[in-house]
């Protein structure tokens, strides 16, 4: 079976201050329906990782399958496209459109998309705001919510195309371990019963022992769990 | 391109949450476009009004004889004296006629000529008006009145009677209103005129004439040509200019020169004899233009302005959007639609604003001697300014929006989501 996503042989240098090489020969796949954290120490290269897979980051060496496609290379509106489709993200600091409300904040990738009717559009988005039980968050504006209810908007945007894999940055680590647990257990449902794959970026061990596998990275290199 | 909803959706909700600054940059581009308006409207509306003094009262040809010496003395003709230094003391110029040779003739061709809107005769007469002891020197012109009023703005200087009860008089005359006050003379009553060579005539004022230059009320007078023609004692071809209106005002130079050399006459055309005037047309309205431009170009650094700062805000925005898929052409058309939006919201507001004002002025009483016919401020309602207002209103809310949306475009989003 194809790996949904999968990486050969990345390599990548920060130019400022001075060169450094912080991705050094990353090689690894994903198979689909895995739940997947990466952990490591601060400057271990393991954001940096995570935002190449992600295709927002270009400038590295390498190459990059997208469900055996691949995507080092493409142009940029056609990136931008592959993960409209395709790639679903969460960051740390939840990254809401403040201006706009909760309903439109989950809508807005699936109107870039355009493949449904605005009532579609809508419909799916209330499904996906039912699912993490903050449908009635739906008309309030996005900078009047709280910081845990955030991050569960911010994961119902992540869904809203039905991506083929959810990427977060530290998801659970601006949350309380309430919180925290709470994201887990949506990310958790959302493998075991959408077959959805995961890759986390995460400190927390214990978030990171629960998960079906981790990639430890120290120094730029997966150390572990490759 | 069906993204053009979404698009403008988002801009929309940008530009509603921060009224302010919305408020702000469209009022720039009110003011610059209203101020626009008012001011090429005023502007252009007096430069009309003083054209139209000048240049209604000169033919866009004028044909006569002009007295001159005669280039070439019979002398120098002489080949006997080919290669002597010859002098010739006191040159006079000999006595010609005023009367335009074969005028009728003329007059006929030129009525015919395509390109010419009208031809009118004319016999200007040297003469004095006649009213107790008092005698005036003065100018009577004979004139077809009815084809002067059909060419030119004649009837709006006739500020009593009309162009009519003159054609219809045998003996009437329209009299300058300067000359009309320094005799006590009103409609109705009689003037007497006597020529140079001593007849006396009375003539019926039919009417009063006020060109609002004191010099031509103060001198000239009209009557029919006939009449004028009957107190010089001349006959019905005594014709001493001859006046030509054309469709195309631009070719009277060129036609000028072609009737000078076809009938031996000089013909003045009216660059010719406004030549000063039209120096002074051209720099109002490159004042005009000047302060316009400076006008729009002040708004449009100010919609610049608040776009760059709009978007330094809405950096997170702007990585979120791209985050989720939105490309940097569509990021760029999102704050491209809010600077458009702007420039086309104040620019309306603008137009609006110019209209109003505009229509103010031409509503203020404006009442001078000098202009009869004027009583409010003129004011150029050209439709053409308002597309002019709202294109540069559009035009520069472009170039102004450029530059920040362009660099919106380039944001990385992930220098911003790690930068945090």
């Amino acid at each position: 079976m194809t790996p949904v996503l999968e990486a050969r042989h990345i390599d990548k240098y920060f130019e400022k201050p001075v060169r450094f090489h912080v991705l050094k020969d990353i090689s690894f796949s994903l198979p689909s329906g895995e739940f997947t954290s990466i952990m490591g120490k601060s400057g271990s290269g393991k954001s940096t990782l995570l935002y190449i897979l992600s295709t927002m980051d270009t400038d590295y060496t390498g190459s990059l399958y997208l469900k055996g496609d691949l995507l080092t290379g493409q142009s940029g509106n056609e990136l931008s496209r592959l993960r409209n489709r395709h790639i679903g993200f969460v960051f740390q600091f939840h990254y809401l459109l403040l201006d706009f409300s909760v309903l439109d904040n989950v809508m807005l990738p699936a109107q870039k998309l355009g493949l449904k009717s605005h009532e579609e559009i809508r419909e799916d988005a209330l499904e996906k705001l039912r699912m993490l039980h903050i449908e009635k968050l739906a008309d309030k504006k996005a900078s009047r919510i709280s910081g845990g209810e955030k991050q569960r908007v911010a994961i119902a945007r992540a869904l809203i195309n039905n991506p083929s894999i959810l990427m977060g940055d530290e998801p659970t680590g601006n949350l309380d371990s309430y919180n925290s647990e709470n994201v887990f257990q949506i990310f958790k449902k959302l493998k075991e019963e959408e077959g959805l794959s995961l890759l986390i970026v995460t400190h927390d061990t214990d978030f990171a022992r629960r998960t079906d596998r981790i990639l430890e990275m120290e120094d730029g290199r997966i150390i572990n769990g490759n | 391109m069906k993204q053009w909803p979404l698009i403008l959706g988002i801009a929309k909700t940008h530009l509603l949450t921060k009224m302010k600054s919305t408020v702000t940059a469209s009022l720039g581009v009110t003011f610059g476009i209203g101020a626009y308006i008012t001011l090429v409207s005023f502007m252009t509306g007096l430069n009309n009004m003083l054209d139209d003094l000048i240049l209604n009262q000169t033919p866009h040809i004028h044909l006569y004889n002009e007295v001159q010496p005669s280039p070439e003395q019979p002398l120098q003709k002489a080949l006997d004296f080919e290669d002597d230094l010859l002098q010739i003391r006191s040159v006079r110029p000999k006595r010609g006629q005023l009367k335009i040779h074969n005028a009728l003739p003329i007059l006929k061709y030129l009525k015919a000529e395509a390109g010419v809107l009208g031809a009118t005769p004319q016999l200007r007469a040297q003469i004095f008006y006649l009213s107790g002891p008092l005698d005036l020197g003065g100018v009577l012109y004979g004139v077809d009145i009815l084809e002067e009023a059909r060419l030119s703005n004649i009837g709006d200087y006739i500020v009593e009677g009309t162009p009519e009860a003159l054609a219809n008089s045998d003996n009437g005359i329209i009299l300058g209103i300067g000359l009309a006050r320094k005799m006590s003379l009103r409609m109705g009553d009689r003037v007497q005129v006597s020529t140079p060579s001593g007849g006396i005539f009375p003539l019926k004022i039919v009417g009063l004439y006020q060109s609002g230059i004191a010099d031509i009320d103060n001198t000239q007078s009209f009557s029919n040509l006939q009449t004028v023609q009957r107190v010089m004692g001349q006959p019905s071809n005594y014709i001493t200019d001859i006046n030509i209106k054309l469709h195309d005002i631009t070719q009277a130079e060129s036609m000028a020169r072609t009737l000078e050399r076809q009938f031996d006459i000089r013909a003045r055309d009216i660059r010719e004899a406004n030549a000063q005037f039209e120096t002074g047309t051209t720099i109002r309205n490159l004042i005009t233009y000047a302060v316009s431009i400076t006008l729009l170009i002040v708004a449009g650094f100010g919609i610049y302005n608040i776009l760059n700062m709009l978007i330094y805000e809405k950096m997170n925005d702007i990585a979120i959007l791209k985050a989720t898929g939105f490309s940097g052409m569509d990021v760029q058309n999102i704050f491209m639609s809010q600077a458009l939006l702007i420039g086309l919201f104040g620019g309306g507001i603008g137009l609006l604003l110019g209209f109003g004002l505009s229509h103010l002025i031409d509503s203020l009483p404006f009442e001078t001697e000098a202009l009869p016919t004027i009583t409010t401020f003129p004011v150029n309602h050209n439709p053409l300014y308002y597309i002019i207002g709202i294109s540069f209103a559009l035009l520069s809310t472009f170039v102004a929006g450029y530059l920040p949306s362009a660099k919106a475009k380039r944001v990385d989003p992930v220098q911003i989501i790690r930068g945090n």
